[in-house]
């Protein structure tokens, strides 16, 4: 599919979508979402990550039209103002983690659902409907009913249904949690390869980082109604703006360290380092701390744990004081509980955490 | 909001009829009134407790264990709700009477020229007990069906022997289950006509049903102020039942999680087999002799002779249907019943669907399905009265009155049994994946379009059960009929109990045995069905 999706003339407008001031808080008073500005670029894919609860669904239903905003936000596609506009007004197309197909239609019937409404004429819908299941190499399952379609497949009748209408924006709602970890895979890169192709503007909510790496042009790190941090996943990863968002984004550890005058102890080493005296709490990478000998190692511990995880060997190390450690070793890495290791650490790769 | 205020007006016309002070001193100073307010609510307590010692042991069996053919065992239960209580109570006399055809022959008969042992005040609290039983039962099974599995895993880990498992966590957490039935089979006993008419009366019995329509029959018209007053007192004494129900409930109740596993069933071992049974003897002496009754009544040729080869005979079944009432209440049965069904599973569509709105206007609609069963729950009595104040006047603007038409009946069927066909697709409804109609709505499709080609297939198949509940229900509908019923407008319930009445027992058995056959018909058409649904919507499945 993902080929011929680039070669396809289907190509999508890129619409920009700003939100001003947009808070969310439900009856009884409970503040789902602090007021947001965010501004969408046209055609690009922003993905809202956090752990439930945090706003990005509500984020997401907000752009939908599927709540309003407290009074005082705005939600803007392009230059319209569709804030008064119910969902099924704002033409969005729209996928959700639970396919919510149409049980009642065939496969055909539910691509052509959105049509219909639409009152495309017969001929018309008829033919962009065999192009859409096409495209999404679905034409050999067009009759099926849904309930005999494996969860791939649904997912991708989802996605056919929710584009042939050509929406302004796609709206994602956690589209690949309710598939297996496989499958899952292979479908994030379908729907990676789909959004650049039709260059539309996507909005992509998921819990799962690696999903948020892997499809956003920019991640929005929710947490508590808040957003913690915008950026790419780059900026995320090496540069998280707080301790949460360190923490939830891959793996994370902290180390303390004292810095006085030009220079940084840890353990029994000492660092060059730039910065106020004091103590630090430190962040650092596990692929950034590397396993050396005694001779040129910073700090010393005992391994507590090692998992096997076929191309690197994680290990979990307790220096003599302060929290564990984790630091991945080379797959073949004979090194297991009770051993003595050495740990090098790299200055510039250290984060202090603001 | 208009449909919630509609049900409603024909009982807040007999509040407003029965608030007359001077009929009302009258009416409570009568000594009458309080022999049968007093036997009312006696033998309906009795029957209640009746009701428990049969339908409760079924549920737990049922529910909890594994004896085979469970959803025959259901259906023999249930059979005796569905069919109409004057049937159910004609039967009973064939069975006890002196020309018993079953009793007889065995030479238990009592003798002829002795009063029937079931036309008594027992006999009215068993043969009501055994109809409301399964009220008892199918709310204890709901109850047991909800209680998550691996609670009762937990109980048994923690070392606890099934039966004690059971005793120590599933039973306490059924109990508020126990006393919503408990509640309904009391509110139904006491607004039950066809027993009390049937075996009350003969007895010199009164209660405050047959006491109702005594004086409406004797007196017509005029004795509306008097009956008002009655029947707001069987409103009264049912809202003090269902108030009782409310405060047990608040006691016990306990929140359960939705959506777990039900219970694994406890294996009954060696005991099965005795246990089904017992099962089954219970259910042949309670549900079975009393129908064969019926049906040898009505084969055999002449009242009281024992059935034989040469004694069987058709005739009764052509005579009754030449019957000129006959046809016309089969007619008007059907049209009754099948267009209420048709309608109110029509209607139940969209107010079931507003009902499971989130925000204001599902809290709207949710009041009014609040609201719409209240003329459900009160007996059948209070709406006929309500009706009949309310409709004798001409409508207003229209200046034709409904009474004394079929249309009459119609309107009471409606209001009254709103809430069956409310029930299977409000649970439908509450099922239903919001994020589907979510989906229709980013494509840009419509509320009434959303309703009609999203929202209405997927709950079809409930709104259908529901509707052929309403028709099962309606068929023979006998409590409120009788009460509206006009010459050329009868039901095929009010013919059943008339012929019975006035003499013809033959003719009346095979009429009920028709009506069965209808009824049963319709049942294992619900029950076909019932495989495409969610369980718990057609009532005997498991």
């Amino acid at each position: 599919m993902p080929d011929s999706v680039m070669q396809n003339s289907f190509h999508l407008d890129a619409v920009p979508i700003r939100l001003e001031r947009c808070g969310k808080t439900f009856a009884g008073g409970a503040r789902a979402l602090e007021p947001l500005d965010l501004t969408i670029r046209g055609g690009e894919t922003i993905v809202f990550l956090g752990p439930s609860g945090c706003g990005k669904t509500t984020t997401l239903r907000i752009i939908a039209g599927l709540e309003s905003p407290d009074a005082g936000g705005r939600v803007l596609f392009g230059e319209e103002d569709v804030t008064a506009l119910p969902i099924e007004r704002r033409n969005v197309g729209m996928v959700f983690q639970s396919y919510a197909l149409f049980p009642n239609m065939t496969v055909t019937e539910n691509v052509a659902y959105g049509l219909k409404v639409r009152k495309i004429a017969r001929a018309d819908r008829a033919r962009r409907v065999e192009e859409m299941l096409d495209l999404m190499h679905l034409g050999e399952f067009a009759g099926r009913r849904i309930d005999q379609l494996s969860g791939g497949q649904r997912q991708r009748v989802a996605l056919a249904r929710a584009l042939v209408v050509r929406p302004r924006v796609l709206l994602l709602d956690e589209p690949l949690t309710a598939l297996d970890a496989k499958l899952r895979d292979s479908l994030r890169l379908e729907i990676d390869r789909l959004l650049r192709g039709l260059g539309i503007t996507a909005v992509y909510v998921t819990h799962d980082q690696g999903e948020a790496m892997a499809l956003g042009d920019r991640i929005v790190v929710m947490a508590k109604g808040r957003v913690a941090q915008v950026g790419t996943p780059r900026e995320i990863y090496y540069q998280p703006a707080d301790g949460f968002v360190a923490d939830f984004i891959g793996t994370m550890n902290r180390l303390g360290g004292v810095s006085r005058g030009g220079t940084l102890s840890i353990g029994s080493a000492t660092l060059p380092w730039t910065g106020p005296d004091g103590r630090v709490e430190l962040l650092v990478r596990p692929e950034d701390l590397a396993l050396a000998g005694e001779a040129d190692g910073h700090l010393d511990g005992t391994v507590a744990a090692a998992v096997f995880l076929g191309d690197r060997t994680r290990l979990v190390v307790e220096p003599a004081d302060g929290p564990a450690l984790t630091v991945d070793a080379a797959g073949r890495s004979e090194l297991g509980r009770g051993d003595r290791v050495w740990l090098r650490v790299d200055p510039a790769r250290l984060l202090a955490v603001p | 909001m208009l449909v919630g205020l509609l049900v409603l007006l024909p009982v807040l016309r007999l509040l407003w009829e029965a608030g007359d002070a001077t009929v009302l001193g009258r009416v409570l100073d009568s000594p009458a009134t309080w022999r049968a307010t007093t036997n009312s609510i006696a033998i309906a307590a009795g029957a209640t407790l009746a009701a428990a010692l049969i339908g409760g042991p079924f549920a737990l069996l049922i529910g909890l264990t594994n004896p085979r053919a469970r959803t025959a065992m259901s259906f023999a239960l249930i059979l005796p709700l569905m069919i109409p209580p004057q049937i159910v109570a004609i039967a009973w006399t064939h069975l006890a009477g002196s020309g018993s055809p079953i009793l007889k022959p065995l030479g238990l008969a009592p003798p002829v020229g002795t009063a029937n042992p079931v036309q008594s005040a027992a006999g009215m609290v068993l043969v009501m007990g055994i109809e409301h039983a399964p009220l008892v039962f199918l709310a204890l099974r709901t109850a047991l069906r909800a209680i998550p599995g691996d609670m009762l895993e937990a109980a048994r880990a923690s070392g606890a022997g099934p039966w004690r498992a059971l005793r120590g966590v599933v039973l306490p957490l059924c109990l508020p289950g126990l006393v919503a039935g408990l509640a309904m089979a009391f509110v139904a006993a006491l607004g039950n006509f066809g027993v009390p008419a049937l075996l009350g009366v003969p007895a010199g019995i009164p209660m405050l049903p047959t006491l109702i329509y005594r004086r409406l029959a004797g007196f017509g018209p005029s004795a509306l102020p008097e009956v008002a007053v009655l029947a707001a007192l069987i409103g009264l004494v049912a809202c003090l039942g269902i108030a009782l129900q409310t405060i047990l409930q608040a006691r016990i109740a306990s929140r359960l999680p939705g959506g777990a596993r039900p219970l694994a069933p406890v294996p009954l071992g060696t005991a099965r087999a005795p246990v089904e049974l017992l099962a089954w003897g219970v259910l042949a002496l309670l549900v079975a002799a009393p129908l064969t009754a019926l049906l040898a009544t009505s084969l055999v040729s002449v009242y009281g002779l024992p059935i034989g080869f040469g004694t069987l005979t058709l005739a009764h079944y052509r005579e009754v249907l030449a019957l000129d009432q006959v046809g016309r209440a089969f007619a008007n049965s059907l049209l009754l019943s099948g267009s209420a069904a048709a309608l109110l599973a029509l209607l139940a569509v969209p107010l079931a669907h507003a009902m499971a709105l989130a925000g204001g206007g599902g809290r709207i609609a949710r009041a009014v399905g609040v609201l719409v069963e209240l003329p459900h729950a009160v007996p059948g009595v209070v709406l006929g009265i309500g009706c009949i104040l309310l409709f004798l006047k001409p409508l207003p603007g229209l200046g034709v009155s409904l009474y004394g038409t079929l249309w009459i009946i119609l309107a009471a069927y409606l209001v009254r049994f709103l809430p069956l066909a409310l029930r299977p697709v409000q649970a439908a409804c509450a099922a239903l994946d919001p994020t589907v109609e979510e989906a229709a709505r980013a494509l840009g499709a419509g509320p009434l379009r959303r309703l009609v080609t999203v929202v209405a297939p997927l709950v079809a198949p409930a709104a259908a059960a529901g509707g052929l509940l309403v028709f099962l229900t309606a068929f023979n509908e006998l409590t409120v009929s009788i009460l509206l019923w006009s010459q050329g407008h009868e039901t095929l319930g009010v013919v059943v109990y008339a012929l019975e009445e006035g003499g013809s027992p033959t003719l009346g058995a095979a009429l009920g045995v028709i009506a069965i056959l209808v009824v049963l018909t319709a049942m294992l058409a619900a029950g076909v069905l019932g495989r495409r649904l969610p369980p718990g919507v057609v009532p005997w499945r498991n």
